[in-house]
């Protein structure tokens, strides 16, 4: 594993008898993007839960060589608490993630995504674009060696969409990322590798 | 230990945060104990005796731990934070135990209302009494707090729950009771006790599990 950051060999993950995802193997290299693709029901959220540890594949192998709390996660649902503000939500993971100058960091991220003037509101008044924004900042707030986003265009304004290919180039080289889309043309540019899953 | 603590004070405060904020819990579980004692003290005999009124609160501030702990995971659950949570921790069981320590705020607090209450309808408790409801109220929270967060992730959570809860609540029952109309009520503390520490350590080690498909 030593110059390899995600290997999977043989990957499967079932749901009772329902198979989502099956034969699935690929590696990634320090600092590499791998988009992921397919249809709708192809797995690619499973894929991308597997890869964070939140779920147990059936079968195969899945090596990450990256710790749990250096994984940034970016999922369908935005892992926020909606009665809590934005600052309240970021100080929280700031301090479960231990990092140092958090209040810092939460500034100028919340700055960076257009968030600094709402950080005092409640998340459950947040527009869906702005939800995602504020998703962004939480996953990115522990500056993880492993970024993963799950369709993370989704929701996004245009501003707040190029928001996200500049942070996406930044991090590209840096950071090993593994990103579904359903839009791979947007992502070629930081692409090193990409995987297409079909219906299992 | 520093580290660990520091996490679980984070995540109970979380949980206190919200429920000042939403009061979605503690109002009606303090509605509930009363209005179920309101209605014991009307519908109990007259000459039925202290025996029954202290089984009658029993029921009282079990199905009112039922009712918290249906709304404890709600938070997480809405927008996947537990997933935010799971990989943020260093230590899943810090979510357990930060849970834990919320729910047993909240019971505590509906307690504080329904114990003067249950002096004032039916006969005042004792220190043994007042004891045996301390270390119940642990072991409601503790193992509640882990099934609750097995009833959240599956479908039909609110007939899971009490299918899950109320047999292990059991126990507990009998020690409280116990423990509030037995001439020896040192053995009821001890068997309370005991089940506090046997069913905190399973629920402390079985939360890494729950929390992962």
């Amino acid at each position: 594993m030593a110059e390899v950051v995600v290997r999977a060999r043989g990957l499967e993950k079932r749901y009772g008898s329902h198979p989502v995802l099956r034969d699935v193997a690929f590696e990634l290299a320090p600092g590499g993007t791998l988009v992921v693709t397919g249809p709708n029901g192809a797995g690619k959220t499973t894929l991308l839960r597997l890869l964070a540890g939140l779920a147990a594949p059936t079968r195969g192998s899945l090596e990450v060589a990256v710790e749990r709390a250096r994984i940034g996660l970016v999922g369908h649902e935005p892992l926020l608490y909606r009665e809590l503000t934005a600052l309240e939500n970021l100080d929280l993971y700031g301090r479960l993630y231990r990092i140092d100058e958090r209040r810092e960091r939460i500034g100028m991220l919340l700055e960076r995504f257009g968030l600094w003037d709402a950080r005092h509101q409640r998340v459950s008044s947040y527009s869906r674009g702005m939800t995602q924004r504020l998703a962004l900042c939480r996953a990115l707030l522990h500056q993880p060696s492993l970024l993963i986003l799950d369709e993370p265009h989704s929701a996004l304004d245009a501003e707040g969409a190029s928001l996200l290919d500049e942070e996406l180039a930044a991090l590209a080289g840096g950071h090993t990322v593994v990103v579904s889309t359903h839009d791979p043309e947007r992502l070629a540019p930081f692409a090193s590798a990409r995987l297409e899953l079909e219906r299992a | 230990m520093t580290d660990y603590l520091a996490d679980v004070a984070a995540l109970a405060r979380k949980d206190l945060r919200l429920e000042l904020r939403a009061r979605d819990t503690l109002p009606a579980m303090v509605l509930f104990v009363v209005a179920t004692l309101v209605v014991f003290h009307f519908a109990l005999p007259g000459g039925a005796g202290d025996d029954a009124a202290y089984g009658l609160l029993w029921v009282a501030l079990v199905f009112t731990s039922l009712l918290g702990l249906g709304r404890a995971w709600a938070p997480e659950t809405e927008a996947g934070a537990l997933d935010g949570l799971v990989l943020a921790v260093s230590d899943r069981s810090t979510i357990w135990l930060g849970k834990t320590l919320a729910a047993l705020a909240f019971l505590g607090a509906a307690e504080l209302v329904a114990l003067p209450a249950f002096a004032l309808f039916f006969a005042p408790l004792d220190g043994p009494a007042l004891a045996g409801v301390a270390l119940a109220s642990i072991g409601l929270c503790a193992v509640g707090s882990l099934v609750s967060a097995m009833a959240a992730a599956a479908r039909g959570r609110e007939v899971l729950l009490p299918l899950l809860f109320l047999p292990l609540a059991i126990p507990l029952v009998v020690g409280g009771v116990g423990s509030s109309i037995s001439p020896d009520p040192g053995t009821y503390l001890a068997f309370l006790g005991l089940y506090d520490a046997v069913f905190a350590i399973l629920s402390w080690a079985a939360f890494e599990y729950v929390v992962t498909e």
